[in-house]
C-alpha cells in the first residue's frame, strides 16, 4: 500500500521533470539568440553610456575610462542635442494628434458612414503603411519639389504659390509630419475599426430614441467606449514618433539648418563620428523620455473609476 | 428607428478624394518609372508617359546590379522569417502550455524589451557584430533579427487560445512532449504563423538602417540600401532610374499585401503592432 502511495508522486514528479526539460529545449534557441543580440547589447549600452568609449576602443573594450554621468550632462548642454529634442517634440506634438485624427475620421467613416466599397477604401488607406521608407522618400522628394513638383502644381491650380517644402527650414518639418501622417494613419485606422466593433449598436439606438444627435452620441457613447483603443493607439504612435529617424534621414539628412534633426538622428550621427559612449547615453535619454511619456499617457487616458 | 449604416453620398465623395490623395504617389511613381529624364523634368509634370519605355529598368538590372540586391533582400527576409516562425513558436508554445522553472521571469524579461527603442541596442550590436567579423556579410544582416519578442507574444497568445485537452490527450497516448508540440499543436498554428510570417517578412524587406551600416560593399547591399545610396550618390539626378528602383522595392510588397491582406489586417487588429 505504501509502495503505491510513493509511486504516484514520483511518477508525477518525473512527468513534471520531463515537461520542464521539454520546455527549456523549446526555449533554448530563442534564449541564446535573444541573450546575445538583445539583452547583452542593452546592458552593454548602459555600460558604454557612463564611459568615454570611442570607435578606436573597439578592440580593447575594458581600457575605457569610467566618467560617471558626464555624457548625460554633456548632452543637456549640447545645443545641437537640445535643438534635436525641440524638433522631436514638435514632430510628436503635431504629428501624433494629426495622425490619430486622420485615423479616427477614416475609421468612423468606414464603420458607419458607407455601405459599399468598405474593404477597398480600407485597403487603399492601409497601403502606405507597408511601403519602404526609402522608396517612399524617392517619390515624395519629387512630389515636394519646388519647381515641377506635383504638390506645388496642384496648389498652383488654386492660385497658391507653394513653398520650397524641403528646402525652407520653416516648411521642412511640416513636410515630414505630412509624410509621417500619410504613412502611419492606416495602422491607427485598422485598430480603431476593431475597437468600434465593441461599441454596441443598442446604446446608439437607445440614445437616439432619447433624442441624442450624432455629435452627442459620438461624444457620450463612442468616445468613452473607445477609450482603451484610444490609449493604445496614442501610446504606440507616440513611441514610434519619439524615435523618428527614417523620415529625416532619407528626406532631408536633418537639414536645412538642422530644422529636421531628431534625437535618434543626432544619436546616429554621434555614432557615425565614433563617439560610442556619448551616443549610448543619448539613446538612454530617448528611452527614459519614451517611458515617461508612456506613463503620463496611461495616467491621463486610463479608465476613470 | 436608427439606421445601422446609412450611406451618405458626400462621404463617398470625401473618401474618394482622400483615397486618390493617398494612392496618387504610388501611381505617379510607377508611371514615372517609364518616362525619360527629359519628361520627368517638364513643368507642369505629366501623368501618362509620352513614350513609355523599359529603359530605366534595363539600366537598373544591367549597369547597376539590382538583380544581386534583389536576391540579397529575398535571402535575408526568408532567413529572418524562418527563424522567427520556428524559434518564436517554440518559445510561445512553452510559455502558453508548459510549466517550467523560470517561466515567469523569462516572460517578463522578453516582454520588457518590447518597450526598449532600437537605438539603445544599435551601438553595442554594431560593436558585437564587428568583433565577431560579421560586418559586411549576409549573416551579419540576418543573425540579429532571427528572433523578436513580438513573435513570442503573438504565438503565445495564439497557443493560449487552443484547447489544453489536446496536450493531455497526446500525453495519454504516450507521445513525447516535443512530438506533441511538433505534430499536434504546430499544424494548428497556421493562421498565427501566417500573420507572423507576413509581418516579419515585410519588416525585414523594408529594414533599412542596420543593413545600411553593416552592408558596406555592393555584393551585400539589400534593395533599400542600394536605393538610398543611389539617391544621394552620383545617380541622384537620374530621376527615372530612382523611380524604377523605388518601384522594384515596392511592387513585391504590394503584391504580397494584396494576396494576404485579410491576414495582415487581422494581425494588426489583434496585436496592434505593424
Amino acid at each position: 500500500m505504501s509502495a503505491t502511495a510513493e509511486k504516484v508522486p514520483s511518477r508525477r514528479h518525473a512527468a513534471r521533470l520531463r515537461e520542464g526539460r521539454a520546455a527549456w529545449i523549446l526555449a533554448l534557441p530563442f534564449c541564446l539568440l535573444f541573450l546575445t543580440f538583445t539583452l547583452w547589447p542593452v546592458i552593454q549600452s548602459l555600460f558604454m553610456s557612463v564611459t568615454d568609449t570611442r570607435s578606436r576602443d573597439l578592440r580593447t573594450p575594458f581600457a575605457v575610462e569610467f566618467i560617471g554621468l558626464e555624457n548625460f550632462t554633456r548632452a543637456f548642454s549640447d545645443e545641437k542635442f537640445l535643438t534635436s529634442a525641440g524638433n522631436t517634440a514638435y514632430f510628436v506634438l503635431v504629428g501624433v494628434p494629426l495622425t490619430m485624427a486622420l485615423a479616427l475620421a477614416a475609421a468612423l467613416a468606414l464603420d458607419k458612414g458607407i455601405t459599399k466599397f468598405r474593404s477597398a477604401f480600407r485597403l487603399g488607406f492601409y497601403t502606405p503603411v507597408i511601403t519602404s521608407i526609402v522608396a517612399v522618400a524617392v517619390v515624395w522628394r519629387f512630389l515636394l519639389q519646388d519647381e515641377y513638383g506635383l504638390f506645388n502644381t496642384v496648389l498652383g491650380w488654386f492660385g497658391i504659390d507653394g513653398p520650397n517644402w524641403l528646402g525652407d527650414p520653416n516648411w521642412s518639418m511640416p513636410s515630414l509630419i505630412m509624410l509621417a501622417a500619410w504613412r502611419n494613419f492606416g495602422t491607427g485606422m485598422i485598430i480603431f475599426l476593431a475597437g468600434l466593433q465593441s461599441v454596441p449598436w443598442s446604446l446608439h439606438e437607445a440614445a437616439a430614441i432619447d433624442g441624442a444627435n450624432t455629435v452627442q452620441r459620438f461624444r457620450h457613447i463612442t468616445l468613452p467606449l473607445l477609450r482603451p483603443t484610444l490609449l493604445f493607439v496614442t501610446v504606440t504612435t507616440s513611441i514610434g514618433y519619439l524615435q523618428f529617424f527614417e523620415e529625416p534621414f532619407v528626406m532631408t539628412r536633418g537639414g536645412p539648418l538642422d530644422s529636421t534633426l531628431s534625437m535618434s538622428m543626432y544619436t546616429y550621427q554621434q555614432f557615425g563620428f565614433g563617439n560610442y559612449g556619448y551616443a549610448a547615453a543619448m539613446s538612454y535619454i530617448i528611452f527614459v523620455v519614451i517611458a515617461i511619456v508612456t506613463a503620463i499617457q496611461f495616467r491621463l487616458l486610463r479608465e476613470k473609476t | 428607428m436608427l439606421n445601422k449604416r446609412k450611406s451618405h453620398w458626400w462621404l463617398y465623395a470625401v473618401l474618394t478624394v482622400a483615397l486618390v490623395a493617398v494612392i496618387a504617389p504610388f501611381v505617379w511613381m510607377v508611371l514615372g518609372s517609364f518616362k525619360s529624364e527629359g519628361e520627368l523634368r517638364q513643368a507642369p509634370p505629366t501623368w501618362i508617359p509620352q513614350s513609355p519605355s523599359w529603359d530605366n529598368y534595363t539600366e537598373l538590372f544591367s549597369r547597376l546590379d539590382f538583380g544581386t540586391y534583389f536576391t540579397n533582400s529575398i535571402v535575408v527576409a526568408v532567413a529572418v522569417t524562418a527563424g522567427n516562425l520556428l524559434f518564436c513558436s517554440m518559445l510561445g508554445y512553452a510559455l502558453a502550455l508548459l510549466e517550467f522553472p523560470g517561466k515567469r521571469a523569462l516572460f517578463t524579461v522578453v516582454m520588457a524589451t518590447l518597450m526598449i527603442p532600437g537605438v539603445v541596442t544599435f551601438v553595442p550590436l554594431f560593436v558585437l557584430v564587428a568583433n565577431v567579423g560579421l560586418i559586411n556579410s549576409l549573416p551579419g544582416l540576418i543573425l540579429p533579427f532571427l528572433v523578436a519578442p513580438f513573435g513570442v507574444f503573438l504565438m503565445r497568445q495564439f497557443f493560449l487560445g487552443l484547447p489544453r485537452d489536446l496536450l493531455d490527450a497526446g500525453r495519454v497516448d504516450g507521445a513525447g512532449e516535443l512530438r506533441i508540440f511538433a505534430q499536434i499543436f504546430l499544424p494548428l498554428a497556421g493562421p498565427a504563423m501566417a500573420t507572423l510570417g507576413i509581418l516579419t517578412f515585410l519588416g525585414s524587406w523594408n529594414n533599412f538602417l542596420w543593413p545600411l551600416v553593416v552592408a558596406q560593399t555592393e555584393e551585400n547591399y539589400t534593395l533599400p540600401v542600394a536605393l538610398a545610396l543611389y539617391s544621394v550618390g552620383q545617380n541622384s539626378t537620374q530621376y527615372g532610374l530612382l523611380l524604377a528602383g523605388a518601384t522594384v522595392v515596392l511592387v513585391p510588397v504590394l503584391l504580397v499585401f494584396l494576396v494576404f491582406q485579410r491576414r495582415f489586417i487581422e494581425g494588426i487588429a489583434t496585436t496592434g503592432i505593424k
